[in-house]
């Protein structure tokens, strides 16, 4: 399958990666190789055959409508790269 | 000008009335310190997993079948991948391929016209946290408390085609999922949230023209104007001979206007695929048969019941059925003191004057239904007169006291001591002499000024009818 | 005597009878690591004076008769991808560099309770996604068989340890083959079980459909206690399946006459090492004296297993590791303008290119437009392969066959290219699809002495089948 630099550029976009330009050049290639070896599925005729995405045809795992967490906040927030005020901290999100 | 027409759909989001979030354990009481109503769950922490509350799929299946739709028996949840700080796993967790209900709808009525609103569909999904903006510093505090609420999103047909039809649809939405039960679709805390997906089209066309989606509206109010702003905006463009673009627009209240909300070059591609954690869902009948037989009494039954039960009028019953929570206090005050009419009155009249004068919405009563029936006692004993009971019935309205000891203290009590009633009555007569003249000359309205002036002495805590008796006992004895 | 020589059980009732303290056991165990481990690396954490202390307080326990697990005061390490309370937990990689988890994994509990100590973390390829261990940023697990060969992936610290006798066992987690696969290069034994059959609450997840965790000893009987130990329902996994029985070590039953044990042609022909080929037809032969019906068959759709795999399992991927933003945990770049910025950068920096790769292709097979192509036909060739599994499991026991094609490969030959590199998984993948449990043990050694691995694949919930099996040529070995 031939990439192009737009599906590199979108499929990076959508994974939120930069690639330099070396990277870039190495993905398509990769990507190129690995897709048309996935392709080689096409081979097999799946007409009329049920996509399968649980293996076990277990349903209805439910739990109660019961508090059972408290707060912990603490916690939580101890692996954060920044913090403030209990809250984690970004870059601003409104322009 | 050309005229146009609007065509409008809506998705509303419904945060459900449960105990505990969608898929942990944490509470989802509204509020609280930012975080400390999170887990290692609904914060995304690296290997945690999701466990379904079976109570959302229940108050689900419950909404879809008041609002006529047709149960998916077998469904599950997709995931929607984007990324941004309110989310913290970078997807949502959703319903795609197979939503939880479809094909319904709802009756409205605008200007006397009925029209159906049809639903195309209903499905489970959870809230995203909330982005605080923290101008010190400029940057963006996230807070997860309302990450992991259930939300249901319902989906209506492209079916409205005015502001009215669209606040009809929403009120009747509410009041469903009120009466259900299954939320308590409070605006401003964000518990009911409407997009609006409109557009316009020259009157007679067949083609939907271009959409555009608007967010951000947290009144009725708000998207009534949002609508006609973008009315106006859609139409202005077209006349000039642009193109509307479709895209996603923020309303801003306050500038009464919209702004695009993402830049074009953020990919919108939500890559959804089948949630690998969580099992599919499957609803017997027998299942649906049962949150059936428990589903509530909705609106309009419940006016139909009582005309025939209450024998109030059906203007009556409409008033008190607009609102789960009045018909509720209407339900409980008339069971304990058995007098629907005047526990009809109290509510339409004095109830309603209040909260419109505090601008309250009904949802915000505070008072107890064994207050205002204790109320209603006292002045069917004779033990307050009516004037006395509107003021008290203020203080309940607003404090929730209980009126006996609220009456005793203030000594509000009618005065029916027919000793200390004469007493008074006798210096009003020896200070009125030319109103008792007036009356014994046949001027029956002499008599009138007279219980007026008792009733002023006593602080209107008299019997009117005693004081009446005791006045012509007197008047005509001499 | 040196006491790491043992296998767990040995160790355990040795304990168990007073001939040996916990703590004896952990300092032993402390320093055959200290002693190994810079040349090997299989540690990415080392728990000295955690191990100690705790190794203190199982033996009170143990004393006031408080554990009777056979496997109470054994020292483990724990792949670093299973969630360790208050202990850094990495999955090799830079962007979880300096995560503390709050919690333990379900597993982790479990062993815990029963006696467990956990001596450290186990060195991994980044997020599981390698057959190497060559991705790891905290540098490459060698082969304590050869140091200038690769102990295989991703699991390669935790069978590179058991190996090496810096641990007497270690959990470790299979996607695709990442229990399996070290377990045969560093000729140690490795399960991986039926799905659903270990709690993956608290596993790092890289394909949330296919991973479980699973024990790696240094033999069949060490791992069939150790599942006895961490196997279970468990109400935090949704995918968790109640079973009857959780007792493996019923099944070291030395005894496999009648058994129907089957062999995929496809399994023995194109791409197989020949030296791998008669160790494994060998094993067979031992199997069949023993009384086993041994005989080959055509197994279905199976050819197609990899490619299906690496659609599935990089599709759940790009989403399970879009959560490493920066934001709640792990790494977060130092300069960045804006919160686009920020989040490419943390990404870019902190995951490495194999993982990238893999998020790339998921983010591909899941986008609009190619979703039904990709994603949707490998879930097609998933319940094929399924069926051809429960078609083969109509005839057989248990299906037999190597579990990796070659022995192990040399360090550095495998990055350059990767699709080479997925084709290494051709006999392990497909039971992942299948959600089947499947074993991996010694069966002799290659010409320059690097083990080959023989893999016994079962029915759903047959791990009975594939243990007693595995027990049954140990025995004969
Ligand atoms: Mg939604
Ligand atoms: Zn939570």
């Amino acid at each position: 399958m031939n990439i192009t630099d737009e599906t590199i550029e979108y499929v990076a976009a959508l994974a939120k990666l930069e690639l330099s330009s070396e990277e870039k050049e190495k993905a398509k290639k990769d990507l190129g190789s690995i897709l048309s070896y996935i392709d080689t599925m096409n081979e097999l005729n799946t007409d009329n055959i049920e996509p399968m995405s649980h293996v076990f045809p277990i349903k209805n795992v439910f739990r109660e409508d019961i508090v059972t967490n408290e707060s912990n906040r603490d916690t939580l927030l101890s692996n954060a790269p920044k913090q403030k005020d209990g809250c984690f901290i970004v870059p601003k999100t409104i322009e | 000008m050309k005229s146009y027409e609007m065509v409008i759909g809506l998705e509303v989001h419904v945060e459900l009335a449960t105990e505990t979030k969608i898929f942990c354990g944490c509470t989802t009481k509204f509020g609280g310190e930012p975080n400390t109503h999170c887990c290692p769950v609904c914060t995304g922490m690296p290997g945690t997993l999701p466990v379904l509350n079976k109570k959302v799929v229940e108050f689900a299946i419950a909404t879809g079948l008041a609002l006529n739709c047709k149960i998916n028996q077998n469904c599950k949840f997709d995931r929607k991948n984007y990324f941004y700080p309110d989310l913290p796993k970078a997807y949502q967790v959703s319903q795609l391929y197979l939503p939880l209900c479809h094909h319904g709808g709802i009756e409205i009525q605008v200007n006397g016209a009925k029209k159906i609103i049809g639903i195309h569909e209903i499905h489970m999904e959870e809230d995203a946290g909330k982005l605080i903006h923290d101008s010190w510093e400029d940057c963006t505090l996230v807070d997860y408390n309302r990450c992991g609420v259930p939300l249901i999103e319902i989906v209506s047909e492209p079916d409205m085609r005015s502001a009215e039809e669209v606040i009809a649809y929403l009120d009747k939405l509410k009041l469903i999922l009120q009466y259900l039960g299954v939320s308590d679709c409070k605006m401003q805390e964000g518990s009911l949230r409407a997009d609006i997906n409109l557009s316009v089209r020259e009157a007679g066309a067949k083609e939907f023209g271009t959409r555009t989606e608007m967010k951000n509206m947290n009144s009725f109010k708000a998207i009534a104007r949002a609508i006609e702003g973008e009315r106006k905006r859609q139409i202005e463009l077209l006349e000039e001979g642009k193109a509307v673009i479709q895209e996603t627009r923020r309303w801003d209240d306050n500038k009464d206007t919209s702004f695009a909300m993402r830049s074009k070059e953020d990919a919108q591609d939500y890559r959804y695929f089948p949630e690998p954690d969580l099992v599919p869902i499957e609803i017997s009948d027998e299942w649906i048969d049962e949150i059936n037989n428990r589903q509530p009494e909705l609106r309009d039954e419940k006016m139909l019941r009582y005309e025939t039960e209450y024998d109030i009028p059906a203007y009556d019953a409409g008033i008190i059925t607009s609102s789960k929570r009045m018909a509720d206090i209407f339900e409980k005050t008339v069971a304990i003191c058995k007098k629907p009419k005047e526990v009809s009155n109290w509510l339409m009249v004095e109830t309603m004057r209040l909260l419109k004068e505090s601008e309250m919405e009904p949802e915000d009563i505070g008072f107890s239904p064994n207050n205002l029936a204790r109320l209603i006692g006292l002045v069917q004993d004779n033990k307050i007169n009516r004037t006395v009971a509107k003021e008290v019935f203020e203080i309940i309205f607003k404090d929730n006291i209980e009126p006996e000891a609220y009456v005793k203290e203030h000594g509000l009590m009618m005065v029916n001591d027919e000793g200390e009633l004469r007493s008074v009555v006798e210096k009003v007569i020896a200070a009125n002499q030319t109103s008792v003249a007036d009356y014994r000359g046949g001027k029956d309205k002499a008599l009138g000024y007279l219980v007026g002036q008792t009733m002023k002495e006593m602080k209107g805590k008299a019997d009117p009818g005693m004081v009446n008796r005791i006045l012509k006992e007197i008047l005509t004895k001499d | 005597m040196d006491l790491t020589s043992l296998s767990a059980l040995e160790l355990g009732s040795k304990i168990k009878n007073k001939e040996v303290t916990v703590e004896e056991a952990v300092k032993a165990q402390l320093e055959k690591i200290k002693a190994k481990d810079k040349e090997y690396n299989c540690y990415i954490t080392v728990l000295e004076e955690e191990a100690l202390a705790r190794g203190k307080e199982v033996q009170r326990l143990i004393e006031e008769g408080k554990l009777d697990s056979p496997l109470a005061g054994v020292p483990v390490v724990i792949k670093d991808n299973i969630c360790t309370k208050g202990v850094k937990t990495t999955c090799a990689s830079k962007i979880l560099y300096n995560f503390i988890p709050p919690y333990d994994a379900t597993v982790v509990e479990k062993l815990l309770n029963a006696g467990a100590v956990i001596i450290g973390k186990a060195n991994m390829d980044e997020f599981a996604m390698g057959n190497t261990t060559e991705t790891s940023i905290f540098g490459e697990t060698k082969n304590p068989h050869n140091t200038e060969y690769v102990p295989g992936g991703s699991s390669g610290g935790s069978a590179a340890a058991v190996a090496a006798e810096e641990a007497f066992y270690a959990l470790g987690s299979d996607t695709g083959g990442s229990i399996r696969q070290p377990s045969s290069f560093c000729g140690v034994t490795g399960i991986k079980p039926t799905y659903g059959t270990v709690s993956r609450y608290g596993l790092i997840a890289y394909a949330s459909s296919l991973d479980q965790i699973g024990p790696i000893g240094k033999n069949v009987s060490d791992c069939a206690a150790v599942l006895d130990i961490i196997s279970g329902y468990d109400s935090k996994d949704s995918t968790s399946i109640k079973q009857d029985s959780y007792n493996y070590t019923k099944a070291l039953v030395n005894d496999v006459k009648g058994m129907r044990i089957g062999i995929p042609k496809g399994y023995l022909g194109k791409g197989l090492d020949e030296e791998v080929r008669t160790s494994i037809l060998g094993a067979a032969e031992v199997l069949r004296e023993k009384g086993a019906i041994v005989e080959e068959f055509e197994l279905d759709a199976v050819d197609y297993a990899i490619p299906a795999y690496y659609v599935i399992a990089s599709a759940e991927a790009s989403s399970n590791l879009s959560r490493y933003d920066g934001i709640k945990y792990g790494y977060r770049t130092e300069d960045f303008e804006g919160l686009q910025e920020m989040y490419k950068k943390t990404r870019s920096e902190g995951f490495g290119n194999e993982v990238k790769r893999r998020m790339m292709i998921g983010s591909f097979v899941l986008s609009s437009g190619y979703y039904d192509a990709y994603y949707k036909k490998a879930l097609k060739v998933k319940a094929l392969i399924k069926e051809g599994f429960d078609k083969a499991f109509e005839k057989y026991d248990i299906i037999f066959g190597p579990t990796a094609p070659s022995t192990a490969p040399k360090l550095g030959e495998s990055l350059s290219e990767p699709l080479k590199m997925y084709l290494g998984d051709i006999y392990t993948v497909s039971v992942n699809l299948a959600g089947l449990p499947a074993i991996s043990l010694p069966c002799g050694a290659d010409s320059t002495g690097l083990p080959i691995g023989l893999q016994l694949i079962g029915k759903h919930f047959g791990e009975k089948d594939i243990i007693r099996a595995a027990y049954s040529y140990e025995q004969s070995r």
